[in-house]
C-alpha cells in the first residue's frame, strides 16, 4: 500500500508534519504558517532540567503543542492514539495505511537509521509521516530530510517505542476531518496573541523575554561558577539547542519572521512586514551570539569574545523581543 | 539572514541538507537548503568529544577486567543504567549486577538476547569490545 503523499522538506519536524498532512487533504498551509498558528515560538532556560548533565534551553513551545493548536484553531479533526503493546501499535498503523490514510508518528531519533551518525542522540520528540508499506519496509516522509526514505519494521518499532524522557509510547495520529474553508485570520490572531502572552506575561522569570535576560545574567557568571571547561560545555549545549536541525536558524526566530511576512499579506497588514524585518534582525543577533560562542568552544576566541560580550548580545535580544511582542499585541 | 549568507560548511552531516529560512533580494523569505554551519559543527563536535571520552574510559575499564562488555555497549549507545533498564525491562540493580565481568560471562542466552536485540547486534558481538571507537564524521 502506497499513499500518494507529497513530501515537502521543511525545517522543523512538528510544523512540517502538520503542514504536509494538511496539504495532502487539500489545505495549502505553509510550514511557517502552521508554526505561527500553532504558537511555536518560545523561550525557556530551565537549569533544573538536564540534558546530558547540562541545562535545558528551549526556543520553542512544548512538543506536541503546535499540532494540537493548529488542529484546534482551524477546526481540523485529529485522532491520536498511544499504545502499550508494540504489536498492536504496528497493526493499528497498518490498518490506517490500508485505508489510505497517512499517519503521523512520534519517534525517538536515535533509532532512525537514516539519521546521520553525528545526529543520533536520544531525543524522543521527532515527528514523521508514514505513508505506505512496500517490500516489508515502511515509507517515511520525514520533513527535515530532502527526500522520503524507507525503513524496516524493526527500526520503526524501536523508534516508536523509544524510552526515556518524553517517551512516545507508540503515539500515532491521523486527520479525520479537514474543512474546505478555514478561517485563517482568526487562527493567526489567536496564534500571535498566545505567543505574546507566553513571551511577555509568564510568571516564571526563566521563561519568555525575562528568561533570555535571566540566561544572560547566568551566562556571565558561568566561567567563575563552573570553571572554564564546564562553562564551555554549557555554552556549547546552548548553541546546539539554538541551532540544531529543525530550528530554521536563529532559534526559530527566522521561521517566525517568515510567518509574520506571510501573515502581513493574508491579513493585509503592512505593519506586520516591518515587525517581520525586526524579527529577522533578532535572529541575526542570535546567530552572532552563536558565532562568538562557537569561537570560544573551539578555543579560538578573539579579543572581545568574552562572556560579558555574549551576555550583552542576549540582553539585547531580550530587549528587542520584548519590544516586538509588545508591538505585536497592539497590531493584531 | 540573507539568502546569500546561508552557510554551506560541509562536514559531519554526511551530505544531509537542512532547511534554513532566509530572505532573498526582494526581501521575501525563502526555504534554503544548507549543508551545515561552522558554529554548529564546533558545538556538535564538542558534544561528541564528551561521548567519545566516556566510551574510551569505559573501554579501558573493560580491558582491565573492571567492567563487563555490557558497559561498553551501554556507553556506545549513549545509555545509562536507568535508560537501558527501561529498554530491556529489567530492574536497574540487575543491570548493575550484569556490569560485573564474571557475572556477565555466565548469563543465560535469553538474557543476553535481550541486550543484543536492543543494541542491534548478535550475542557474539555482545562480547566484542574494540580497542577504541572511531566515527567517520570525526575524521573530516
Amino acid at each position: 500500500m502506497i499513499i500518494d503523499f507529497k513530501h515537502r522538506q521543511s525545517s522543523h519536524c512538528e510544523s512540517g508534519v502538520i503542514s504536509n498532512m494538511l496539504f495532502h487533504y487539500g489545505m495549502n498551509i505553509s510550514e511557517a504558517l502552521a508554526f505561527g498558528i500553532g504558537s511555536g515560538i518560545f523561550f525557556g532556560y530551565i537549569p533544573f532540567i538536564r540534558l546530558n548533565h547540562l541545562p535545558l534551553t528551549t526556543f520553542r513551545s512544548a512538543t506536541g503543542g503546535i499540532i494540537k493548536r493548529v488542529t484546534n484553531r482551524l477546526d481540523i479533526g485529529i485522532k491520536t492514539q498511544k499504545f502499550r503493546n508494540p504489536v498492536a501499535a504496528m497493526a493499528a498503523l497498518d490498518r490506517k495505511l490500508d485505508q489510505g490514510i497517512p499517519v503521523g508518528c512520534q519517534t525517538g531519533g536515535y533509532w532512525l537509521p537514516y539519521f546521520p551518525q553525528a545526529f543520533r542522540f536520544h531525543f524522543n520528540m521527532h515527528n514523521l509521516v508514514v505513508y505506505g508499506k512496500e517490500n516489508n519496509e515502511y515509507l517515511i516522509s520525514d520533513p527535515i530530510f530532502s527526500d522520503p526514505v524507507a525503513i524496516s519494521p524493526t527500526d520503526l518499532v524501536k523508534a516508536r517505542f523509544a524510552k526515556g524522557a518524553l517517551a512516545p509510547k507508540g503515539k500515532m495520529y491521523y486527520l479525520t476531518k479537514v474543512p474546505d474553508q478555514a478561517d485563517f485570520s482568526t487562527a493567526i490572531t489567536k496564534g500571535i496573541k498566545e505567543v505574546c502572552r507566553t513571551m511577555l506575561k509568564t510568571p516564571l522569570p526563566i521563561l519568555g523575554v525575562r528568561g533570555i535576560r535571566f540566561l544572560a545574567n547566568q551566562l556571565e557568571k558561568w566561567p567563575k561558577r563552573l570553571g572554564e571547561e564546564k562553562a564551555l560545555l554549557y555554552l556549547g549545549q546552548l548553541i546546539r539547542m539554538q541551532e540544531e536541525i529543525g530550528t530554521g536558524g536563529g532559534g526559530f526566530r527566522f521561521i517566525f519572521a517568515a510567518f509574520l511576512q506571510e501573515t502581513a499579506d493574508l491579513l493585509k497588514n503592512s505593519r506586520l512586514n516591518e515587525i517581520s524585518e525586526n524579527v529577522t534582525e533578532i535572529g541575526d543577533r542570535w546567530r552572532q551570539f552563536a558565532v562568538m560562542g562557537a569561537r570560544n568552544c573551539k578555543k579560538r576566541a578573539r579579543d572581545g569574545d568574552t562572556y560579558h560580550a555574549m551576555s550583552e548580545i542576549l540582553r539585547d535580544c531580550s530587549d528587542r523581543e520584548k519590544k516586538i511582542f509588545q508591538e505585536l499585541v497592539e497590531t493584531v | 539572514m540573507k539568502k546569500k549568507d546561508v552557510p554551506q560548511d560541509i562536514g559531519m552531516t554526511n551530505g544531509v541538507l537542512e532547511i534554513i529560512y532566509a530572505v532573498n533580494n526582494e526581501g521575501r523569505y525563502e526555504l534554503i537548503q544548507s549543508a551545515g554551519w561552522e558554529a554548529k559543527k564546533v558545538t556538535l563536535n564538542q558534544a561528541w568529544d564528551v561521548i567519545i571520552d566516556e566510551i574510551t574510559g569505559v573501554i579501558k575499564k573493560v580491558k582491565i577486567g573492571k567492567l563487563s562488555p555490557l558497559a561498553f555497549h551501554m556507553a556506545k549507545n549513549q545509555m545509562n543504567i536507568s535508560l537501558l533498564a527501561k529498554y530491556v525491562r529489567m530492574n536497574r540493580l540487575r543491570i548493575k549486577w550484569h556490569l560485573k565481568p564474571e557475572i556477565f560471562k555466565k548469563l543465560k542466552p535469553s538474557i543476553l538476547e535481550k541486550y543484543a536485540v536492543i543494541f542491534g547486534i548478535s550475542i557474539d558481538e555482545l562480547f566484542e569490545v574494540p580497542e577504541s571507537v572511531e566515527y567517520d564524521f570525526k575524521k573530516e
